[in-house]
């Protein structure tokens, strides 16, 4: 019995399952001479052009690039870059239809070139001197991504193949129509054979098969004679059968090893180039030529002069057809790829790319368009030729039901879309467009699942830091109670023993003049206290309750923050004449202070708006973004409301100017005993305040009204535009407009822009909601 | 008296397998996966609430529970045929309107934001990010397209927007591809 590699060696071949034989029509091409086509003036090079991500750009609009000249760099393992196809200047970097079927546009660098084709500089490699980083480095660095069809890119394949079996090289080209590798190996085997060599030198392996469908005798006689100095560079000639030149069947067909279903063939020790790559392998190793040109095969009954040429990446179809006489009859179709695989293109301004292999131009006698589709009668021919050894027909039963389940239990997985089964059908399905979309249907619920879990995991990490927060928080409070609760008790003391003095000392009539005006301040400000008190308990349940409480919170919380820097102010000159007292009293203020800061700064959220506002200094713009807030926050309030009854809108217009006053007494008293501060500030500051107020009873107001508007949602799915829409529309604009007009007199510009935006944004969603609402008021 | 051998073999015999089995049955239990988890991996995870739950989770439960398997627009059919055959019920059809096929997030026009960071408290997935008085934006990646920092917004600055299409994500479309090639090659070779 001889070994797997002598029955190789004694030009042993095996067969794969299935397989068709359809008219290969190469003839037109296969015997001309590669044409080398004048510059256009236009190239669209696609940033992506490989299986992977795009590298990052190095240029710029505007920028002048030689030939070759990398347009972009590869930054992680899976990209590869794009080179400049000849000099020119860099036009614009802007989304263009991609070669793809869906027509979706893709990120291209548009190049005028300029004609003069300088090249950038150049650096060849000697092979003896290179390691395999430097070969493996100069691979990825040349823009290489495998040239068959996938476009995986070539520096990942060969450099996780070391010590392999098998280098088999993929010079099958069984599609019918194309040539482009046949006539790349007629005129450039030499090169091949030397590209064959340094794929040698990375990946080692025992015996290079180098498979030709016996089809093309001029390569594979080219092949011979160039390797006829290399004993283990084997030509072997395979019969002509579609698809001999997919991965998996070629592998057994030179081998007879079969690929296990999910693996790839380097898990059995053989790897795979097609020839094209080696060819571009060689020429940047060699040559330091990057991936800027290959030959495509451009034929179809619709030109008068197909032929291979040589097309630099990024070439328009639109002017590879009309280099090769093309004469396109009604409904045209280009046809990117081969009958079998190919797609047809959306337009012909579509750019030539990596992997690209041929352009179709069929007439329509040549190549008819879809006919009519029937039912399947389940002959199964097509399981007869299917080469991955499928059961067509019940992939299709079951692509039909979107049954995903059952086609990942059928191995829809393992299909190569050979489309020989839809070859076969006599109903004439389009058996491989339905395994497409099943597998784009695969992809997207395998991406789902995966963002699934990834928003469960998130959610539940949400929540759980929620749960910890709200902990916190009620641990920190119970401790701030507690501290509360003492300093009151020491307050309390303090005050009676200075009241004892008090009267003591005191026996004039003065003194208890004195005495009962400070008493009047401390009931005042024990009030006070207690008011703060039970506006933050307030706060703190309703902090606990869900999001939509938090509003309310958040309306409460700048009255108690107010009170903390007022209640100072009132109380403190009256009782100047005693220091300690008013120690006492700036503590408390202090602690009262620290308290409002610390409770926002654990929570993050709406509240520090209000504090911070007090306690910083404030700029013009910040004034105008809060007035603008404000402009904003209550436009979308008119928004909520359900309008009939505009009642609660209207209030909170005169509430702002009230409110302004009501923060500028307390205020006044503050900047009166605080002398050195600047006026300026001081007015800013009270601007700024009163604008917190507003903005917190706006706030108010609206999630009342948010929660009578919701209650509306439900009813006005379906209801129309009717007449109540011009009644209410001028109404509420006029309320915008005096909600708008109200904020501070010094208004800019930015900020009149922005209230404007305000009210048109008011008056669209007035118009909707009046819209939706006459059955509220009907 | 053979006939009583014979019962007493079988019994005791009756007995020890019995023992057997029932000692493997402690033994070698299989852990399975509990009902809620299994629930819960079919729901969508998109936390939106249409459901009438705070969650998939809280929902997943509900219909352990016994809650009707129809109530999650975002699953749709798909969601409730799994949970059909799951809780070995009838399949029945949603019972609101569906949520459009067109998959969709959120996205705040920064220039409006006011950085009230509302949208934050509001995202169940944390897929906004933004501080207080600064402008917020939205993680495309992580958005579940739920809705829910739509209406807490007090400008009006978020919109859903439909995911923008990619050359990897886009599913043939049967009527998009005329090219049927085959069919002339048939009658040729016959
Ligand atoms: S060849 Fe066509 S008709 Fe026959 S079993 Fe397959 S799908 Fe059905
Ligand atoms: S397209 Fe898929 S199912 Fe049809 S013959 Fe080819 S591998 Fe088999
Ligand atoms: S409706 Fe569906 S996606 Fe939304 S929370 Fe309920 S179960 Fe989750
Ligand atoms: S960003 Fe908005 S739509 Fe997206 S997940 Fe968060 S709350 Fe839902």
């Amino acid at each position: 019995m001889q070994s797997l590699f002598q029955q190789i060696k004694a030009g042993q071949l095996w067969d794969f399952h299935g397989g068709i034989h359809p008219p290969a029509r190469k003839q037109h091409t296969s015997q001309k001479p590669i044409g080398r086509l004048a510059l256009p003036d236009r190239l669209y090079v696609p940033l992506r052009q490989h299986i992977g991500v795009p590298g990052a750009l190095l240029v710029a609009v505007g920028q002048h690039v030689l030939k070759g000249q990398p347009l972009t760099f590869a930054n992680n393992a899976m990209a590869v870059p794009v080179h400049a196809p000849t000099s020119g200047t860099v036009l614009a970097i802007e989304p263009h239809i991609a070669p793809h079927p869906s027509a979706l546009p893709e990120l291209c660098v548009v190049i005028a070139p300029d004609g003069l084709e300088q090249w950038r500089e150049r650096h060849p490699l000697h092979l003896p001197e290179c390691d395999r980083l430097s070969l493996l480095q100069r691979i990825q660095d040349a823009g290489i991504a495998g040239m068959g069809g996938a476009g995986f890119p070539t520096h990942l394949k060969t450099g996780a193949a070391s010590g392999v079996d098998y280098l088999i090289i993929n010079a099958v080209e069984c599609e019918p129509y194309i040539s482009a590798d046949d006539v790349l190996m007629q005129e450039f085997a030499t090169t091949i054979v030397k590209g064959i060599d340094i794929l040698c030198e990375l990946s080692g392996p025992k015996a290079v098969l180098i498979g030709i469908e016996d089809d093309k005798p001029l390569a594979i006689a080219a092949m011979q004679a160039a390797c006829s100095q290399r004993e283990q560079y084997l030509v072997k000639t395979v019969p002509a059968k579609y698809p001999s030149g997919g991965e998996k069947q070629l592998i057994q067909l030179l081998t007879s090893k079969e690929v296990p279903a999910g693996r790839r063939p380097l898990d059995i020790g053989i790897v795979m180039q097609n020839v094209g790559t080696v060819f571009a392998i060689a020429q940047a190793v060699l040559e330091d030529m990057p991936l800027i040109s290959r030959i495509v095969t451009v034929v179809g009954d619709s030109l008068t002069q197909p032929q291979n040429v040589l097309a630099l990446i990024g070439t328009p179809v639109g002017y590879l057809l009309d280099a090769c006489g093309f004469s396109p009859e009604p409904a045209q179709r280009i046809i990117m790829g081969g009958p079998m695989m190919g797609f047809t293109l959306p337009s012909v301004s579509v750019p030539v790319v990596k992997t690209s292999n041929c352009i179709l131009a069929p007439s329509q006698a040549e190549l008819p368009s879809a006919s009519n589709e029937m039912d399947c009668i389940r002959c199964g021919a097509c399981a007869e030729v299917c080469p991955a050894v499928l059961l067509p027909q019940q992939l299709l039963w079951y692509s039909k039901a979107k049954d995903l389940d059952k086609l990942k239990e059928y191995n829809l997985a393992d299909c190569i879309e050979c489309g020989a089964c839809a070859y076969v059908c006599p109903s004439e399905i389009p058996l491989v467009h339905y395994y497409r979309v099943a597998k784009a249907e695969i992809r997207e619920q395998s991406r789902d699942e995966l963002k699934a879990e990834q928003a469960k995991a998130r959610f539940e990490a949400r929540n759980e830091r929620l749960e910890q927060e709200k902990q916190q928080r009620a641990t920190r409070n119970q401790a701030l109670a507690l501290q509360r609760q003492q300093l009151m008790a020491e307050q309390q003391k303090n005050r009676e023993i200075e009241q004892a003095q008090q009267r003591v000392a005191a026996t004039s009539d003065t003194a208890t003049e004195l005495s009962k005006e400070q008493i009047i301040a401390l009931r005042e400000q024990k009030k006070a206290a207690a008011r703060a008190y039970q506006a933050e308990k307030a706060t703190q349940q309703s902090m606990q309750h869900s999001a939509d409480t938090a509003d309310a919170a958040a309306a409460n919380e700048p009255a108690a923050a107010s009170l903390p820097a007022t209640q100072p102010a009132q109380s403190q000159p009256e009782i100047t004449s005693d220091p300690r007292a008013a120690a006492v009293a700036a503590a408390i203020a202090r602690a009262k202070a620290k308290k409002a800061q610390t409770e926002p700064g654990e929570t993050s959220v709406v509240v520090p708006a209000a504090t911070a506002v007090a306690a910083e200094p404030i700029l013009d713009t910040r004034a105008a973004a809060v007035a603008a807030a404000i402009a904003r926050a209550k436009a979308k309030k008119a928004q909520a409301e359900p309008t009939p009854q505009p009642l609660p809108a209207p209030t909170a217009a005169p509430v702002k100017p009230q409110s302004d006053d009501s923060g500028a007494s307390s205020h006044d008293a503050a900047a009166s005993s605080d002398t050195d501060r600047d006026a300026n500030r001081e007015t800013a500051k009270r601007q700024a305040l009163a604008a917190a107020i507003a903005r917190a009873q706006a706030k108010r107001q609206q999630t009342d009204a948010g929660s009578v508007a919701m209650s509306h949602v439900p009813q006005s799915a379906h209801s129309t535009a009717t007449t109540t829409k011009i009644t209410d529309t001028p109404d509420t604009s006029a309320l915008a407009k005096s909600t708008a007009a109200t904020p501070d007199t010094p208004a800019d510009d930015p900020r009149k822009a922005a209230i404007a935006a305000a009210i048109a944004r008011a008056k669209a969603k007035q118009q909707q909601l009046s819209a939706t609402d006459p059955k509220d008021q009907a | 008296m053979s006939m009583l051998v014979a019962l007493i073999a079988i019994g005791c015999l009756a007995l020890i397998f019995g023992a057997v089995l029932g000692y493997a049955a402690l033994r070698f239990k299989v852990e399975a996966d509990p009902l809620v988890d299994q629930i819960d991996d079919i729901l969508p995870q998109t936390q939106c609430g249409q459901c009438g739950y705070p969650g998939c989770r809280p929902y997943a439960e509900a219909i352990a529970n016994g809650d009707a398997i129809n109530k999650c627009p975002p699953g749709g059919e798909a969601a409730i045929k799994k949970l059909a055959d799951l809780m070995g019920v009838a399949a029945t059809p949603l019972d609101s309107a569906q949520t459009p096929a067109i998959k969709r997030v959120a996205y705040i026009r920064e220039d409006e934001c006011i950085g009230c960071t509302k949208c934050i408290q509001a995202c169940p997935v944390d897929a906004i990010v933004g501080a207080s008085k600064l402008m917020h934006t939205v993680l495309i990646d992580e958005c579940t397209g739920c809705d829910l920092c739509v209406e807490p917004c007090p400008v009006n600055c978020i919109d859903m927007v439909p995911l923008p299409g990619t050359v990897e994500r886009w599913k043939w479309n049967l009527e998009a591809i005329p090219v049927h090639v085959v069919e002339s090659n048939v009658l040729e070779s016959r």
